[in-house]
């Protein structure tokens, strides 16, 4: 075991965790741990763009980008978070060009803007061009920038460290960071990274659904590891299914395609988006549309042999114009499915795409304990947190715009944080939580296979707890992961090695999955409303009266060792948007 | 009624299941086992429709645990599963069994000139190096402006091809001269210096150009077009490695 100090230690190496990293090192002796290489980070996957109201093309405003920013997220944004979000976009931007991100130019030489779903201007009145893009790959182009920055900045990284544990030590009855417990994939070491200040930029969640846009190695490590050290996690019942992914596969084909012109059509070629978001249409908020194309689906005017897919349809737009915006995507299509989009149509289905929830922060990036209380010296920015600025729905293009606001604003918090304090004494045996998960799978010998368990698991979410819910499929999926957990306990890995074990690893990361997906059904059980990415069949509108409030969830164990979630709320905040009904 | 779930199988009783039996015959190599690298053949069921990576992922799921492989986005962004597969430099998630005839036996094994550690993952450390000797991120001098540098879309397009690197080491895994001689830079690392020699709103051209000026830099380039096959993202590689050669000779870009 190696014992390792550093001021600030973050965990991660995507958009967030490098923004952090470039602020951190400059001010503080700063470590990032991945358990990737930077560059394979998923920021990388993401494509449309961010979204920025830099008025570059057309007539925009902060102001307006914040209020899209509330209504997409149907109301449960803290609207103090947002207005911080909208107004620091535009920095955010610039500040990228200004390391070198190569966007899109407009004839004038300044960044070029697209629209984007549920981007408006003033307040609703039609779509407008807010997106700042490269081409359909703005998150490579972002995550490529932002680690040559890292590479300038001469950032120490340590790649391929699985962070598996959160150091917390009591101190006067308040709950600190003392660091992090890691293990080395190449040798099957253990370290202890001893830090002043840790930043989670881990990323999200989305291996547990098994049609969804995420990598392999999105399995929730950073929630996982702090939930099961009694901090909560906020709003996880609210994941985004994005329209558009690559039918059974799920590859994300950008909004940009409908932001280009691209239109969705069900199986008689009709414009279905009309009937739904008459002034939008196509580019209304992700979950409308996802909920409009599985409609379209159930009422039988799906496409194909079994009617479970929609068209993605931008045959009509120039060829020139899918080479110049959309190379990628309309790549994919030749690749995976052997269509050409200038001539046919691609066939779609929702993807899961996006965990609004996650660990709960304040709008500096510390992590909060409770409601209100904050804990010394840990930090959480991207997808890993919950801020919350996308509430129940995030809009397209604003998650690229919150790894960098609140990646920035965490790594700057941190290093000054770290500047006038001093190290937290690690608890005792600070690597014994590792060091048993890992001997124990190590020697285990039960009968259960790791990918059996998360093939069953992905089964479960997809068919009961996806775009339509009740509570009867909830319960079903509740009652699965249930049992599923139990068999967890029986798992066994076949290779025993220590170098490059990645078969203990993923055993490990479905420990984590499935306690993320318990959660979350857990969480969406409870919320007996329908409010953005979280459509309750049986409770169909959104109660403001009972369930304007973020979801709290905590891990409690017994005196007998039994594991139960608590849940608890807090209150959204509110500054100046009254709840309206949500039309696009 | 929940979300309907698109995992209904396919074949109707009367559609022929899309299933084949493929051999993969992969180079494994563990350390902690045995100093010597084997072959070894596995049979799988799957669609000819599917992946590589698919493959890959089915043996390690239900077979042997023990494979080891990188992966990560499996839709060819993230760079991680570069391997030789059928002699040729590919990434495992871009390449359907269809097309590279699923009938023989699928040839699986580590990308060359890099040291293998464990079955298809090698050391990526120098590769990285020789990515960071070449200075890979913007410089300039003067005053920042308020807003963003003014780039026209002539200017941006001029080295838009070199933007799509991914870092997958396909290219320089593939180059003979970096398999004879690890020293030299290889196709990558040229590739991202291109990428910022060519931006108008660069400043340290020259600066990188010295760099790869170097006996272990682009005049070790031997033409012989392997990384421009290779390269996963389309990018021609061969072509930017000519055009910075080019620029050290013209000393104009």
């Amino acid at each position: 075991m190696k014992i390792h100090k550093y001021d600030t230690v973050i965990v991660g190496a995507g958009g967030a965790g490098m923004r952090a990293a470039i602020e951190a090192t400059k001010r503080s002796r700063t470590a990032v741990l991945t358990k990737l290489y930077p560059t394979r980070s998923h920021t990388g996957a993401a494509q449309g763009g961010m979204a920025a109201a830099l008025a570059n093309v057309e007539e925009d405003n902060w102001e307006w980008h914040t209020f899209d920013t509330v209504k997409g997220g149907d109301y449960l944004v803290d609207q103090d978070a947002a207005e911080i979000l909208a107004k620091e976009a535009i920095d955010a931007v610039l500040d990228l060009e200004k390391m070198g991100l190569p966007f899109n130019r407009t004839p004038n030489g300044t960044i070029d803007q697209r629209r984007f779903g549920g981007h408006s201007r003033n307040h609703g009145e039609a779509p407008v061009r807010r997106s700042c893009y490269a081409a359909d790959r703005t998150g490579h182009m972002i995550l490529q920038t932002l680690y040559q920055n890292c590479v300038k900045e001469g950032v120490e990284f340590f790649n391929e460290f699985y962070v598996l544990d959160q150091l917390i030590t009591e101190v006067d009855g308040v709950k600190k960071s003392a660091g992090v417990v890691a293990y080395e994939l190449a040798t099957g070491e253990i370290h202890i990274f001893r830090a002043k200040a840790v930043i989670y930029a881990s990323g999200g969640t989305g291996k547990f659904f098994k049609v969804t846009s995420n990598a392999h190695t999105l399995t929730g490590d950073g929630q996982a590891a702090c939930y099961r050290r009694g901090l909560p996690l906020e709003d996880m019942e609210f994941f985004q299914f994005h329209p558009t992914g690559i039918w059974r596969m799920g590859i994300l084909l950008t909004e940009g395609a409908r932001g280009e012109g691209g239109i969705l059509r069900n199986k008689d070629g009709e414009r279905f988006m009309e009937k739904y978001a008459p002034v939008m249409k196509d580019l209304a908020s992700r979950d409308v549309v996802s909920r409009s194309i599985y409609t379209e689906i159930r009422e039988g005017r799906g496409c194909g042999p079994e009617g479970d897919h929609v068209f993605l349809d931008l045959t009509h737009l120039p060829p020139e114009q899918l080479d110049a915006k959309l190379p990628d995507i309309t790549e994919f299509a030749r690749t995976y499915l052997g269509i050409e989009p200038y001539t046919d149509p691609i066939p779609i289905q929702p993807t899961a795409h996006y965990a609004m929830g996650g660990i709960p922060t304040n709008v500096q990036g510390e992590v909060l304990a409770d409601n209100t209380t904050v804990v010394p010296g840990l930090y959480a920015a991207g997808e890993v947190a919950c801020v919350s600025v996308h509430g129940a729905n995030r809009l397209g293009t604003n998650s690229l715009l919150d790894i960098n606001v609140f990646g920035r604003r965490s790594g700057i918090a941190a290093a000054e944080y770290a500047a006038k304090h001093d190290f937290v004494e690690l608890p005792e045996n600070p690597e014994t939580l590792v060091v048993e998960q890992v001997e124990r799978l190590r020697a285990a010998t039960g009968t259960e296979r790791v990918a059996e368990l998360r093939r069953e698991l992905q089964e479960t979410m997809d068919a009961n707890v996806m775009v339509f819910r009740t509570e009867q499929t909830i319960k079903t999926a509740v009652e699965k992961i249930a049992e599923l957990r139990a068999r967890y306990k029986n798992v066994s890995v076949q290779d025993k090695g220590k170098r490059f074990n990645t078969d203990l690893l993923e055993a490990i990361e479905l420990g984590n999955l499935l306690d993320l997906a318990e959660v979350m059904a857990v969480s969406a059980l409870a919320r007996k409303e329908s409010r953005g990415g979280h459509y309750r069949e049986d409770y169909p509108n959104r109660d403001d009266v009972n369930f304007m409030r973020h979801t709290m969830a905590y891990r409690e164990v017994g005196a007998d060792g039994s594991e139960t979630i608590r849940l608890d709320y807090k209150p959204v905040v509110q500054t100046r948007y009254q709840p309206m009904e949500r039309k696009y | 009624m929940a979300t309907p779930v698109m995992e209904k199988t396919a074949a109707k009783d009367s559609a022929p299941s899309p299933y084949i039996t493929v051999t993969f015959r992969i180079r494994r190599f563990n350390p902690e086992v045995s100093d010597e690298a084997q072959w070894q053949d596995f049979q799988i069921e799957i669609d000819p429709k599917e992946r590589v990576l698919d493959g890959l992922h089915k043996i390690k799921w239900d077979v042997d645990g023990s494979l080891t492989f990188r992966r990560s986005c499996a839709h060819g962004i993230c760079g991680s599963d570069a391997m030789r597969i059928n002699g040729k430099n590919r990434l495992a998630c871009k390449t359907l069994i269809k097309d590279i005839n699923p009938e023989k036996p699928i040839t699986v094994e580590a990308i060359k000139g890099l040291t293998v550690l464990k079955d298809l993952v090698v050391d990526m450390d120098p590769f990285f190096q020789a990515y960071r000797d070449v200075m890979p991120f913007l410089v300039t001098t003067g005053n920042e402006p308020t807003r963003e540098r003014l780039q026209s879309a002539e200017d941006r397009e001029r080295f838009d091809d070199t933007t799509k690197c991914i870092l997958c080491a396909a290219c320089t895994s593939s180059c003979p001269v970096f398999w004879n001689d690890g020293q030299y830079f290889g196709p990558a690392a040229i590739v991202n210096a291109h990428r910022f020699i060519f931006d108008s709103r660069d400043e340290a051209g020259e600066q990188r150009l010295e760099i790869l000026n170097d006996k272990d830099g682009v005049w070790r380039c031997r033409t012989t077009f392997n990384c421009t096959d290779a390269c996963p993202r389309g990018i021609e590689v061969t072509k930017a490695i000519q055009e910075v050669k080019r620029a050290l000779i013209t000393r104009r870009f």
